[in-house]
């Protein structure tokens, strides 16, 4: 494909609003956020506004990659914040098992491995229990994982036996806040993931078919694509990313927050896949569901660092985010240009 | 004729959607106490004519008199007012709610500020025995079989007063037995006055219980026939536009003499398949190189043989031999790995991907049997997909064109070049040309044709006798679900089939 081509294509056309709208994020604090893209290094690692962005939408675009993936089929996953809250009281307690019992000694150090396993074995499990809602049994996606999301906390609290529980673990802290080739470990986490995800849908069958079952599910079956069996890994893979962000989220701040790990992030997620320019059913792309998840997270740092109050930052995210989708619907963009067609007219 | 006994005039009633006439000047008359057959093929204007009645829709032209009174409704919700009620084929019922609550909901009989139980399962006891029908009213509906359910929408629409009750196949889903049933209310319906529209696809339920027949064609009016005075050839030369006169009346049975079939192996036998409430059993048999076709009216059943031969549909008995070999086809997933394909009526819901190019479009089938695993590179794609967009003289501006902007006949080649690139032995076209122009459905013959010469066996279905008649070596007749005869040879002219069509059941 040549140059020209690259840019009419439909992959580029769709990615275009999205990256317009984070270079306009970042346009406004090059002028009115001093060292806003100041970065400094101090022990061979990197520090300022842009890597602290990334680091703290870290979360989100893990679960933004497995929501992109469990939209393109025509679904959503609503479970995603409450199995981050399991994946994280799950690792704590393998780490203090009888904490909640009133026991603050730790007794024996667990290995990471377990810390880690464990409780993504789990989210594997929720994402599973999900798929079979929807895949095997047919349950609307968005009342098949409303289930996990209400209950998931619950499941959560009870782990936990409704308490904070604190923790302190080497190892496993360094998930949340340690770092690697100079950047936060989350960060590394989330390349990783994506480019393992990116290969394993466009470098194979699988991301092909996940758009047909989701722009045709009939279709689909009939051309003798598996689709249950598809629609229902989309759904653990979705479990395994919150599993992993709960666990980056938990080893950050040193404790499971059985109440708080991962609240209302499921909606967060659900935006940065719209703004990044998946369709519900169909077209997915993974790399605009990242240029989403920054454009929520730089937005909120920018709207915190020009010191408004933080009652009105949800309100002024609010007006970003609707932006951002009409712009995005072609509908909208019709609308603006036929005006500004027939406007010319009379000109002429 | 007394005019008073007129229920329902409708007067060169026209009704156009962008860029179709879907009705043009239609007239019907349904008198009391009559059982009035609206008859006609797929976009005959049937369903139209009862939305424009029901005030789905609103008439662009003509009038409509309800007992001899200008009639004009603006929405549905006022046809009960009227006394006016439609059946559809999906039972309008709550399932979870009791005999009783159904007929009665939303008109309850209070007492005292509260719903009177006592009255409300009394009278629908009343009410359901009117249709001879003896069953308990406190019983959810979803414990009933589908006919009874019928019959309590049918019992609600009585007891909200209704003069005229429209029946949109009312029987597709019912068995033998029911059919009886909801017939005998029916009768017992037309002794009380009520003038009954009924719409079906079954010849034999028309002459079974109809009066009159109204039949329609592509939006336009035909005529109105008393039924035991139109011989069943006459109803099907109506609907399908034939001259009754150019029928040559030889015998049938003669006809029907099996030719022996081309020379080539058997590739499918198929001995006794069917499927319960879907298909009676059927037998049938192809050949490699040949076209066998599937010809018959709508909801004959020859969509169905085609959805149980590519596994979309369980079979409830019966064996399928490929080559000889006995083989249980369960899946599509199934079936393709045999080398079938199937390109489906429905275009848009169950063929192409709207959203999806050309190219994937194309290629989607073959990648599926490869797996996820063996994907095709991006150069092979584009070399399979060039193949058949030259192959098949489809027309787009590039292979990552999205399909959906393509027009209906270019879709349909997209769709036929998905299947030919997976290599298939045995292809299954259900209406390969149906809403295309004429050009392309030249094309789409002419191709079916030269892939039969190249040793695939087809399985064609259309409801266009013609194209039927010009492509296939065989041709099997259906009708209401079952296979009556083959034709070949000689005996495969529209004359013949027609009558096959009409003639009565044997043993029915």
């Amino acid at each position: 494909m040549n140059q020209v081509q690259w840019l009419r294509s439909e992959n580029f056309q769709r990615m275009l609003w999205p990256l317009m709208a984070l270079v306009g994020i970042l346009l406004f604090n090059l002028f009115f956020t001093p060292g806003f893209f100041h970065i400094e290094i101090k022990d061979g690692r990197f520090f300022g506004s842009l890597v602290d962005i990334a680091n703290r939408a870290a979360p989100v675009m893990l679960l933004a990659i497995g929501m992109t993936l469990v939209f393109a089929t025509g679904g959503v996953d609503l479970s995603v914040g409450a199995v981050m809250a399991i994946s994280g009281a799950i690792a704590a307690t393998v780490i203090r098992p009888d904490y909640v019992k009133g026991v603050l000694e730790y007794g024996e150090v667990q290995s990471l491995f377990l810390v880690l396993s464990i409780p993504l074995f789990f989210s594997l499990l929720a994402g599973l229990w999900n798929g079979l809602l929807v895949a095997v049994i047919g349950i609307q996606p968005i009342i098949a994982t409303l289930i996990l999301m209400v209950a998931g906390r619950g499941i959560a609290q009870l782990i936990t036996q409704g308490q904070i529980v604190v923790f302190i673990h080497e190892p496993f802290q360094y998930i949340g806040s340690g770092f690697l080739f100079g950047l936060p470990f989350p960060i590394i986490l989330v390349l990783l993931t994506f480019t393992v995800t990116y290969l394993l849908t466009r470098r194979t069958g699988l991301g092909l078919f996940i758009e047909a079952i989701g722009a045709n599910s009939v279709a689909s079956r009939f051309m003798g694509i598996r689709e249950r069996l598809i629609t229902l890994s989309v759904y653990i893979f979705s479990g395994f990313c919150a599993g992993l962000a709960g666990l980056i989220v938990c080893a950050d701040i040193k404790a499971a927050d059985a109440n708080n790990a991962g609240l209302f992030l499921e909606l967060d997620a659900i935006a940065a896949v719209i703004i990044g320019g998946t369709m519900w059913g169909g077209r997915f792309t993974i790399f605009g569901s990242i240029v989403g998840t920054l454009i929520i997270q730089s937005l909120t740092t920018t709207i915190l660092t020009r010191g408004v109050a933080p009652e009105v930052t949800l309100v002024f995210k609010a007006f970003v985010i609707i932006l951002v989708a009409l712009i995005q619907s072609e509908k909208f963009r019709r609308l603006f240009s036929g005006r500004m067609a027939r406007k010319k007219v009379p000109a002429s | 004729m007394d005019r008073n006994n007129v229920l329902i005039d409708i007067k060169r009633v026209s009704k156009s959607f962008p860029g179709v006439l879907a009705l043009d000047q239609v007239d019907f008359r349904l008198r009391r106490g009559e059982v009035h057959g609206l008859m006609g093929e797929n976009g005959a204007g049937k369903s139209t004519l009862i939305k424009v009645l029901t005030g789905l829709y609103q008439r662009d032209d003509g009038e409509i008199l309800f007992e001899g009174e200008p009639f004009s409704l603006s929405s549905p919700q006022e046809a009960a007012v009227h006394g006016l009620s439609t059946l559809y084929q999906e039972i309008n019922l709550i399932p979870a709610l009791s005999v009783a609550e159904n007929i009665y909901i939303g008109r309850e009989p209070m007492r005292l500020g509260r719903i009177d139980w006592k009255q409300i399962n009394g009278d629908a006891r009343q009410a359901i025995r009117r249709l001879d029908l003896d069953i308990d009213v406190t019983q959810p509906v979803s414990s009933y079989s589908v006919a009874i359910q019928q019959l309590v929408a049918i019992t609600r629409s009585l007891e909200i007063s209704a003069k005229v009750l429209i029946l949109d196949e009312p029987t597709s889903s019912l068995d033998l037995a029911e059919v009886a049933q909801l017939f005998k209310v029916i009768r017992k319906l037309k002794e009380d006055g009520i003038g009954i529209l009924f719409v079906t696809h079954f010849i034999d339920q028309v002459y079974e219980i109809t009066d009159r027949i109204t039949v329609l064609r592509n939006g336009a009016f035909i005529g109105e026939y008393e039924t035991n005075k139109l011989p069943r050839i006459e109803l099907i030369a109506h609907m399908l536009g034939k001259d009754p006169e150019t029928f040559s009346l030889e015998q049938t049975a003669e006809k029907t003499k099996q030719e022996k079939a081309k020379a080539g192996q058997t590739l499918l036998e198929v001995k006794q398949l069917e499927r319960k409430g879907s298909m009676t059993a059927f037998d049938l048999a192809i050949n490699k190189g040949e076209v066998l076709g599937l010809a018959g009216l709508l909801g004959s059943g020859r969509t169905e043989t085609a959805r149980l031969l590519f596994g979309i549909d369980r079979s409830t008995g019966g064996s399928i031999r490929l080559e000889g070999e006995e083989t249980v086809i369960s899946s599509p997933r199934k079936a393709i790995s045999h080398l079938f394909a199937f390109c489906p009526e429905n275009r848009k819901e169950e063929g192409i991907i709207e959203d999806l190019t050309v190219r994937e479009n194309i290629i989607l089938a073959l990648q599926a049997r490869q797996g996820i695993f063996r994907p095709l590179s991006g150069r092979r794609q584009s070399e399979i997909a060039e193949k058949y967009i030259e192959l098949l003289d489809i027309k787009t501006p590039s292979d990552s064109q999205a399909v959906k902007n393509l027009s209906g006949g270019n879709q349909q080649k997209v769709i036929i070049a998905r299947w030919l690139a997976t290599e298939p032995r045995f292809l299954i076209l259900d209406e390969p040309t149906r809403g295309i122009d004429v050009g392309a459905k030249a094309e789409i013959q002419k191709l079916i044709l030269g892939l039969s010469e190249d040793g695939l066996a087809i399985l064609f279905i259309s409801s266009e006798l013609e194209e039927v008649i010009a492509c296939c070596d065989r041709i099997a007749v259906l009708r209401d679900r079952k296979i009556l005869s083959e034709l070949s040879g000689e005996a495969k002219e529209e004359a013949t089939i027609m009558q096959v069509i009409a003639s009565k059941d044997v043993n029915p």
